[in-house]
């Protein structure tokens, strides 16, 4: 029970039941949609860029409450930051998952609350997939983000 | 075909005790608690007698089949027959010669798609499925109507997850070219009319696949009152191993049938001016097959037919029956399918949790259960989710883990609020 609650914790229950900036951005520069096909979890993240900072992030989609959290408090994350420092913290986060190293270079803050996933390899693209999502709006891709 | 909902104990009763000793994957801990295992409709644990059949024709018998004048292989080639004629017995085929060796489920359904349906459907024409289908019975009909131009058509079904027979019988044309449907569904438990579905389709004279993955470990399939023109199904769903799996289709069909895949074992002759084919089912069976698969197989067969599928549907009744009620009495909990007729397939979701969270928490408790769309996608759709929680039961399955699943479930509320 008490691993249960490492991996579910307070945080992240309360941003799965409450998901910060879940809404259609009319006004998006950018957007691209993930999907896990392993669990049809799905999301959709909507960007305003403006001079490389990401100065509004939204998304939508449906998921299990490690994808839902992570993906609520990703957007809290990089909101007022520029697109390097984004992709710096998701190298950093990507890291804490699923690298080998005690230590991670990268400040997560809050972000650390995902470390327990960590433990449960199969989950791991649960809590990835917003990130990967957010990648490929910054990349302007076309195509679907995939955590496969 | 044994209807589900009866809940009498029938006149033999399987020894649980025995049967569990049987398995000895069972007997191990998961996260520090006994496992409990529903997870049987993705795969079923195998007896001791299958592993040990696996195991005796590699320490003993392991050669090639069809080609060996040594000893090893006549004994090999033996096994490998006898298998076939196991699963000729088992399914109630006229022929051994009906009985083609493949890998899969899926791969019975893809071969039949290439060599029946492929050289006989045309632009326009259609192919019909149930809206329950696993995608193995969907994507090898959308691919071959892609190239052929032809319609792939959906059988509805209401909302405790019975095919709407009227529909069914609209949807019946003289473009209708294969029927596909499953027997047992993996989703949701229910078992399909099949029996009534193929005269209906007869009587347009439209042939009838049935996808038999999930009823061979429930069920007492026989094909020849069934009439199907193929039965699909696979070994491991039925404590068999994996990559093996048996196609059945009529012995009229089978000799009209162009090949699947060229290669050794298919053929009767081979010049660089062109090849003779082999006889069924040896046409269809290109390469080394998996001997020890097949071996193995019919020792799963034997286990099951020892036990009896009498005895086996009433333990799984009376199991689906209580784990039913008690799931329900879960507060949030919310039953996926309820049809009339169903195996032992318990799908569920439980209000403001997402499945793959039950998952992890139920698998932190030692219960295995399988959580998403069960490769079957259109279904989930049709409730309008992207997943459910499944926990289907075997025969080796208890009441203390019905009692387990739930104490997992509480669990899940504790942890959710």
């Amino acid at each position: 029970m008490s691993d249960m609650r490492e991996l579910y914790q307070e945080i992240i229950l309360d941003h799965n039941k409450k998901p910060r900036n879940c809404y259609v951005m009319d006004c998006a520069t950018r957007s691209a949609d993930g999907h896990n096909p392993l669990c049809g979890d799905i999301v959709k993240v909507y960007l305003r860029i403006e001079n490389g900072v990401i100065e509004e992030i939204s998304f939508q989609g449906h998921g299990c409450a490690i994808c839902t959290a992570s993906t609520s408090m990703m957007t809290e994350s990089v909101k007022g930051k520029s697109v390097a420092e984004v992709r710096e913290i998701f190298e950093g986060f990507h890291e804490m998952l699923t690298g080998v190293a005690e230590e991670q270079g990268v400040e997560l803050g809050k972000l650390q609350v995902f470390e327990g996933v960590r433990e449960y390899p199969v989950r791991v693209k649960c809590a990835t997939l917003a990130w990967h999502t957010l990648n490929a709006a910054m990349d302007g891709d076309d195509e679907p983000a995939t955590t496969e | 075909m044994t209807a589900p909902a009866v809940t009498a104990p029938g006149p033999t009763v399987l020894d649980f005790e025995s049967v569990r000793a049987d398995f000895p994957a069972l007997h191990q801990e998961s996260h520090g608690h006994p496992l409990v295992y529903l997870d049987n409709a993705a795969t079923t644990q195998k007896p001791r007698a299958v592993i040990d059949a696996v195991t005796d024709f590699y320490e003993r018998d392991c050669s090639n089949v069809h080609r060996g004048v040594h000893l090893l292989s006549q004994r090999a080639t033996v096994a490998f027959e006898q298998a076939r004629t196991a699963i000729k017995n088992h399914i109630g085929a006229a022929d051994s010669r009906e009985i083609v060796f493949t890998r899969s489920t899926t791969e019975g359904i893809n071969l039949v798609a290439a060599s029946f349906v492929r050289p006989r459907i045309e632009a326009g024409d259609e192919v019909l499925v149930s809206n329950m289908e696993h995608h193995s019975n969907i994507v090898p009909w959308q691919l071959l109507c892609e190239e052929r131009g032809a319609i792939l058509k959906v059988i509805p079904i209401d909302d405790d997850g019975d095919i709407i027979l009227e529909e069914y019988k609209r949807l019946l044309t003289e473009r209708t070219k294969i029927v596909g449907v499953v027997h047992v569904s993996n989703a949701l438990g229910t078992i399909n009319p099949v029996r009534e579905m193929i005269e209906l389709a007869h009587a347009r004279g439209v042939p009838v696949l049935i996808d038999g993955a999930q009823a061979l470990p429930h069920l007492a399939v026989d094909v020849r009152e069934l009439d199907c023109d193929f039965f699909v199904c696979s070994a491991h769903k039925a404590y068999g191993p994996t990559g093996i799996g048996a196609l059945y289709g009529k012995r009229e069909h089978l000799l009209e049938m162009v090949p699947y895949q060229g290669g050794g074992d298919m053929i009767l002759s081979v010049s660089f001016e062109g090849t003779t084919f082999n006889e069924p089912p040896h046409r269809f069976e290109a390469g080394t097959p998996n001997i020890e698969g097949a071996i193995g197989f019919a020792a799963a067969l034997k286990y099951v037919d020892n036990l009896g599928l009498d005895s086996i549907a009433n333990h799984e009744a009376q199991l689906l029956a209580d784990a039913t009620e008690a799931i329900l009495a879960v507060p949030g909990v919310r039953l996926i399918g309820s049809a009339r007729h169903k195996a032992s397939v318990l799908a569920f979701v439980m209000e403001g949790v997402h499945p793959h969270d039950i998952g992890t928490i139920l698998d932190s408790e030692g219960v295995a259960v399988r959580a998403g769309h069960h490769c079957a996608q259109p279904v989930m759709a049709r409730y309008g989710l992207s997943a459910t929680v499944r926990a289907s039961f075997a025969l080796y399955n208890t009441a203390q883990e019905i009692d387990a699943l739930v104490a997992g479930l509480e669990k899940v509320r504790e942890v959710f609020g």
